[in-house]
């Protein structure tokens, strides 16, 4: 196990370096300038500028300068936002966003595997049907429509939370979190069902019913463990889904997090931010496929024990 | 002989979309104390739904229309969830086909074997684990010991049968169910199972009812047989009767198709046609149509059952005074000879057996 890690741990650095040089040349390729007012600038003005943002050196000088910074934790200086260092743009807005997004993936997974369990269990009654029918809405409704509908009707009307701004702590967290925390529990819903529902047809479930447990005692001991393990494997997929769905959220909210920034600095060309954003993206994610397999590993002794042990 | 359980008139239906099936007609049979029981008859006759319902697993679209299983005073049938639950793995368990979907993948196989203990009994954890262990050394886990922790996967096919064996006696159960426990296995892994279950009859003194649709594994485990075809029992004796001296033709088919030493091995025989569709069962017998000894009145009425000796009966109108002499197939007649013979030399206890042709008619 702890040599499949660090193997893992060696093939994300991998991808990171893939994904920066990639992100790297793609920007370069972008069409547009970071400067605003373009059209009024001599070509003296912007020989000034690019040399002071080191756009006036070769594209592979620029790209070493690039890599080397980033392994010193620079990423470069915003072309916008006076000039700060695009570190610490992420850093000072980090928070906000990791909250959100920790506080939706768990509400999002535990109630979708609550409700999916709960719609296999009583499957083809109105339970299910109903479960369904959410799934089927939390799945296709974009998480900016709830966040709007949550903001009008619980913030604005009934008043019961703050409408937007990053300022009354966690009630501030609250709708942003319910909005988005919907798609991930609709596909952990309708997921679970699905699994759920194989795993109550196969024999060692009989099996348990046979030694005498209860319905409700052979779903907690033997079911749900069995109908998780797949389902801990979408929440890596998910957590991507919720990464660029807070851009939008995150917007509407005016919550200061990095999907807000984002957001800001494509519509700006504000390419070390974009790239430094981008970065960070792919290595949480990066990180969470990791977590997730690791998890998977943990839960499921197929897998924990191969290798280690063969089958005798 | 004490009778442990026994079951009345059970009629059993499944709703379907296309119809109600009519799964088990009008079963009776009863299993006694310490004995080991072997229903067998082909794919669909309705075995494993009728042990199903002794242990109160029926499917969801299953409708007991009439009947009664007695276990030891109650009608297992009228049984709340919770009473049923707690005579599940305790006093009537139950090992199933697949050894290899039998256990749950993600549990360790020493809390598998445990967990009848903590459900029914009050023992601790601690001592639930040591009987496991005990238990799991009992049907053969070889360093058991050492393997408590281990999960499903490390197991080889016949291992885990021996586990879901352990997980079915871990609480000393009063009848065991078997539904084809060795169907899934190679031959030489059968034979130590069923070696291993009757070795436990012993040591744990209970009684077996054992499901299959192999006659050749019956001979070596069972003390009676239930001859099952289309929802119905049609014969049933002690295993020297149904072997030599069996009177339904559908048995004469069933041990015909069986390989013995004596029969070509190239050429073995199959019963011709298939079973009915049980939406509809015919109100006669129902094997008449695949019988080449059928009568007219086959096709009529329903047999009832012919005694042929206090523990050998047999549904089939060929036993009627009325019905003209026929020969069975030749194999048959063969084992009949052999049932004579045994029985004259007092191999075979047979006080009231009386000769061919003195049956009587056994009202129902
Ligand atoms: N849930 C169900 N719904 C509808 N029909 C069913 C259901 N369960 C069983 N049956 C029908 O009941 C009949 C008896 O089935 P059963 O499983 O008892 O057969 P079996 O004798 O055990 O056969 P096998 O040797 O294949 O296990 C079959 O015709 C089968 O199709
Ligand atoms: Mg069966």
């Amino acid at each position: 196990m702890r040599k499949y890690i660090f193997k893992r741990i060696m093939y994300m650095i991998l991808t990171l370096f893939i994904i920066a040089t990639a992100t790297f040349f793609l920007m370069k390729l972008m069409p547009g300038s970071p400067y605003a007012n373009q059209a009024k600038m001599t070509a003296d003005q912007r020989a000034i500028m690019d040399a002071q943002y080191g756009l006036n050196k070769p594209v592979y000088q620029q790209y070493f300068i690039y890599l080397i910074g980033i392994l010193h934790g620079d990423f470069g200086t915003s072309f916008q936002f006076n000039n700060q260092p695009v570190s610490f743009l992420i850093s000072s807005r980090i928070g906000p966003s990791m909250q959100i997004g920790a506080q939706a993936i768990i509400l999002g997974t535990v109630l979708g595997i609550l409700l999916g369990a709960i719609a296999a269990i009583r499957k083809n009654t109105w339970v299910d049907t109903l479960a369904t029918f959410f799934a089927i809405l939390g799945r296709s409704i974009p998480n900016f429509v709830f966040a709007v509908l949550l903001q009008f009707y619980l913030a604005f009307k009934l008043k019961i939370f703050p409408i937007a701004l990053w300022d009354e702590g966690f009630r501030s967290s609250i709708l942003p979190t319910i909005a988005l925390s919907m798609a991930p529990l609709a596909t952990t819903a309708r997921f679970m069902r699905t699994e759920m529902v194989d795993v109550l047809n196969s024999d060692y479930i009989e099996l348990a019913r046979a030694k005498g447990n209860t319905p409700w005692q052979t779903v907690a001991k033997h079911a749900l463990r069995n109908s998780l393990i797949p389902v801990i494997t979408i929440i890596g997929p998910m957590a991507v889904d919720l990464m660029v769905g807070s851009m939008v959220v995150e917007n509407i909210f005016s919550i200061p997090g990095i999907g807000d920034q984002f957001v800001k600095s494509i519509t700006t060309n504000d390419y070390p931010t974009i790239m430094g954003l981008t970065l960070l993206y792919s290595f949480m994610l990066v990180v969470v496929i990791l977590i997730v397999d690791i998890l998977y590993g943990f839960i499921d002794p197929r897998i924990r024990l191969s290798g280690n042990e063969g089958s005798n | 002989m004490e009778k442990i359980l026994e079951v009345k008139d059970l009629q059993i239906d499944f709703d379907t979309f296309a119809g109600s099936v009519k799964a088990i007609r009008n079963v009776d049979f009863h299993l006694n104390k310490g004995e080991t029981l072997a229903i067998v008859g082909e794919s669909g006759s309705g075995k494993s739904v009728t042990v199903r319902s002794i242990m109160g697993l029926l499917a969801n679209n299953a409708q007991v229309t009439s009947g009664s299983i007695d276990f030891k005073g109650r009608d297992i049938l009228k049984l709340s969830n919770r009473e049923i639950e707690k005579i599940r793995g305790n006093d009537i368990s139950m090992i199933f086909q697949d050894p290899m979907t039998s256990l749950d993948p993600t549990m360790p196989i020493g809390k598998q074997v445990a967990e009848p203990l903590l459900i029914h009994g009050s023992m601790s954890k601690k001592k639930a684990m040591a009987r496991a262990e005990e238990v799991l050394e009992l049907v053969g886990i070889t360093n058991a010991k050492n393997r408590m922790k281990d999960y499903p996967h490390q197991f080889s096919g016949g291992q885990r049968q021996r586990i879901v064996i352990a997980i079915a006696i871990v609480n000393y159960p009063e009848i065991l169910i078997a539904d084809e426990p060795t169907t899934a296995l190679d031959v030489t892994i059968q034979a130590q199972i069923i070696d291993l279950m009757k070795e436990l009859q012993n040591k744990i003194e209970t009684s077996i009812i054992f499901i299959t649709h192999d006659l050749g594994v019956v001979a070596g485990i069972a003390d009676r047989v239930a001859v099952m075809y289309a929802g119905k029992i049609i014969e049933y004796g002690s295993v020297d009767e149904i072997f030599y001296n069996p009177q339904h033709p559908y048995t004469w088919g069933l041990l015909n198709s069986m390989p013995t030493l004596d029969t070509d091995s190239d050429r073995l025989y199959a019963i011709p046609g298939t079973p009915p569709n049980l939406l509809n069962p015919p109100k006669g017998d129902a094997f008449a149509p695949r019988n080449p000894y059928a009568m007219a009145i086959d096709y009529e009425a329903m047999p009832p059952f012919f005694k042929i000796s206090d523990t050998h009966y047999a549904a089939t109108w060929l036993l009627h005074p009325d019905a003209p002499k026929t020969e069975p197939p030749v194999a048959i007649k063969k084992r009949q000879a052999e049932f004579q013979r045994l029985v004259a030399e007092g191999k075979i206890n047979q006080p009231e057996y009386e000769e061919e042709g003195g049956v009587k008619d056994d009202a129902e």
